[in-house]
């Protein structure tokens, strides 16, 4: 929720550089990717969230504020906020801008739609947390038809926000 | 997905070209969804075919404009098909141009055309041209029950909560494809075991206004995300407007999409009845502090008190506030370095024009614009730094979208600072 407070590098010296996790999860869009990850607690509003032209997080008080996810495996909680969520990472998609991937906890309608229409490996309800898991900046390997993400530990951990 | 003879027959084709690549749109978010099935609606509520000057370049296929966009965008398909007469009960909520005061709005030729044509092909495949986020307030008012497919988040937020029907937040796609076969996930807000509430907000603070209840919605939707509360204790009997700016506010803030107020909505006769088989709720206190700490959140964008900018209207104003509007208006002027924009439903619009309130907010210097609002049209009047709002949802985003100044107040403080040029907005 986005209230809680922010914890950057929660992980961090729990998996040192170069350890391997492994996790498993359902499968929302189908495909194999592999990227480096964008971590969020905060959830994302789509509409008036996102500037699909760049890919960058406007919301005001997000904590990837002025990030992009294009190209990354994004990691974050899930999807709040206007009904135009799904356009408008739809729209993601189309202007080249979109995440290579996308991994979250709370299903939502939003979400489910949003990355139907984006046409990436898309993955829920996994048997760890991610968030807990995976810091931005980790190589993220994701085989989202059989369910499966593994994660390469980053050798320097990343701020979430950096 | 276990599917009915009817939806196989659309998925392999039966019914033709446009059936079966909807009906492939829907599988694939069912399955996303992780859901069984489809429930049958018959009141479908969206934006189907609408194009901007970025799709517009963007899809270069030949064909009809509209089957262009509807198919490749709303139902994502790698073909154009010949989108059908729409039999399913449907509206096209708010877009982005008003017809009337496209040039007031700042819009350039170009996007009035692409608007008019896309609603010309909606309006002769027969979907209903409402053009507001409150279809509910333009004759679109699904009974208790009924199992709907809506976009728009304020709108969502009022049918489950308000109306008691059914819908979850539906987005441009899938309800493009429920137009078209009647169909939507069996999920979330359509089931019984999902409508309980799990949390228990008690207001300890009276709760009268309209700016009361908005911030209230705001507060809700930041400790709620997505889940379902109920509310209790020290507020008034919420009008049929304060619903509407709660349940905005909390939409947008956070996700909720359901809320109960005990004794109030139809789905809270009692806290049992709300809560379900959820026998121990989180309580949730909202006093004094969290009130406080709410106006301070949403007047975090404002710094400086000279405002250039009055928007009032979102969600799209209900009759009794442009009433409310010309009441403090008549007979004064607004200040010359301010624009005062109200924004509404055609339908209410037109009872306004009837009614002589269009004229009052007219001859005071502003304007009642329709379909749109500052966010959704991107448009401010020129050179604007400082709006002044009364509505938590529009003051959650317009800053972030257009990158000014807000502040957020009653609707009084609002047309005070149009009639002074000053902000003038009193905390709780």
């Amino acid at each position: 929720m986005s209230t809680e407070p922010v914890r950057r590098s929660l992980t961090s010296g729990l998996a040192g550089p170069g350890t391997l996790i492994r996790v498993r999860g359902r499968k929302v869009v189908g495909g194999v990717t592999e990227g480096a990850a964008l971590v969020t607690r905060d959830t994302i509003s789509g509409w008036g969230g996102v500037n699909p032209m760049n890919g960058t997080i406007i919301e005001t008080r997000h904590e990837l504020r002025g990030i992009s996810f294009k190209d990354k495996v994004l990691v974050c909680p899930g999807a709040k906020g206007s009904s135009g969520w799904s356009a408008m990472f739809h729209t993601c998609r189309l202007a080249g801008t979109a995440p290579k991937a996308v991994l979250f906890n709370e299903m939502t309608t939003k979400i489910a739609l949003g990355c139907v229409v984006m046409r990436v490996p898309s993955m829920t309800d996994f048997d760890r947390n991610p968030l807990e898991l995976i810091e931005t900046g980790d190589w993220v390997k994701v085989d989202a038809d059989n369910g499966v993400v593994e994660i390469r530990k980053a050798a320097v951990a990343a701020s979430s926000a950096s | 997905m276990k599917l009915t003879d009817e939806e196989k027959a659309m998925l392999d084709g039966h019914r033709g070209k446009a059936h079966q690549k909807a009906m492939e749109l829907l599988v694939r978010y069912g399955e996303a969804l992780g859901c069984e099935r489809f429930v049958d609606t018959d009141n479908v509520a969206g934006v189907p075919g609408t194009s901007n000057v970025f799709l517009e370049n963007h899809y270069k296929q030949p064909g009809d404009r509209y089957d262009v966009i509807y198919s490749l965008f709303d139902l994502d398909s790698d073909e154009v098909i010949e989108v059908p007469r729409i039999s399913v009960n449907s509206c096209h909520l708010q877009g982005g141009v008003d017809p009337e005061n496209w040039q007031t709005l700042g819009m350039r030729p170009e996007q009035l055309r692409i608007s008019q044509a896309g609603e010309a092909s909606a309006q002769s495949l027969g979907i209903k041209i409402l053009k507001t986020c409150t279809p509910y307030l333009a004759g679109n008012v699904p009974k208790k029950g009924d199992h709907c497919a809506w976009m728009e988040s304020s709108a969502v937020v009022y049918c489950n909560s308000v109306l008691g029907a059914r819908t979850n937040t539906e987005g441009r796609e899938s309800t493009s494809a429920a137009m078209i076969t009647g169909k939507i996930p069996d999920w979330g807000f359509h089931r019984d075991d999902y409508r309980f509430a799990t949390h228990r907000i008690d207001v300890q603070v009276p709760l009268e206004s309209l700016m009361d209840w908005g911030m209230l919605g705001y507060f809700v939707g930041e400790v709620m995300g997505e889940r379902i509360p109920v509310i209790t204790g020290r507020h008034s009997q919420p009008d049929l407007i304060r619903h509407k700016h709660f349940g905005a506010a909390a939409a947008s803030s956070g996700g909720v999409e359901m809320y109960h107020i005990l004794g109030v909505t139809p789905e809270a006769p009692s806290l049992e009845a709300a809560l379900g088989p959820n026998r121990k709720p989180q309580l949730i206190p909202y006093g004094k502090a969290e009130q406080r700490r709410t106006y301070e959140t949403l007047n975090a964008r404002g710094k400086d008190p000279n405002v250039d900018y009055v928007m009032l209207g979102c969600p799209h104003a209900a009759l009794e506030q442009i009433a409310e509007i010309c009441r403090l208006l008549e007979g004064k002027k607004i200040h010359s370095s301010v624009r005062l924009w109200v924004f509404t439903s055609r339908a209410v619009r037109a009872v306004s024009d009837q009614l002589g309130y269009s004229k009052v907010i007219r001859e005071a210097g502003g304007v009642v614009i329709t379909d749109t609002c500052s966010a959704i049209g991107q448009a401010l009047p020129p050179n604007t730094k400082v709006a002044a709002l009364d509505s938590a949802k529009q003051t959650h985003y317009l800053p972030a979208i257009m990158g000014i100044q807000a502040w957020f107040g009653s609707t009084a403080d609002c047309i005070n600072a149009a009639l002074t040029g000053k902000w003038n907005g009193v905390a709780p």
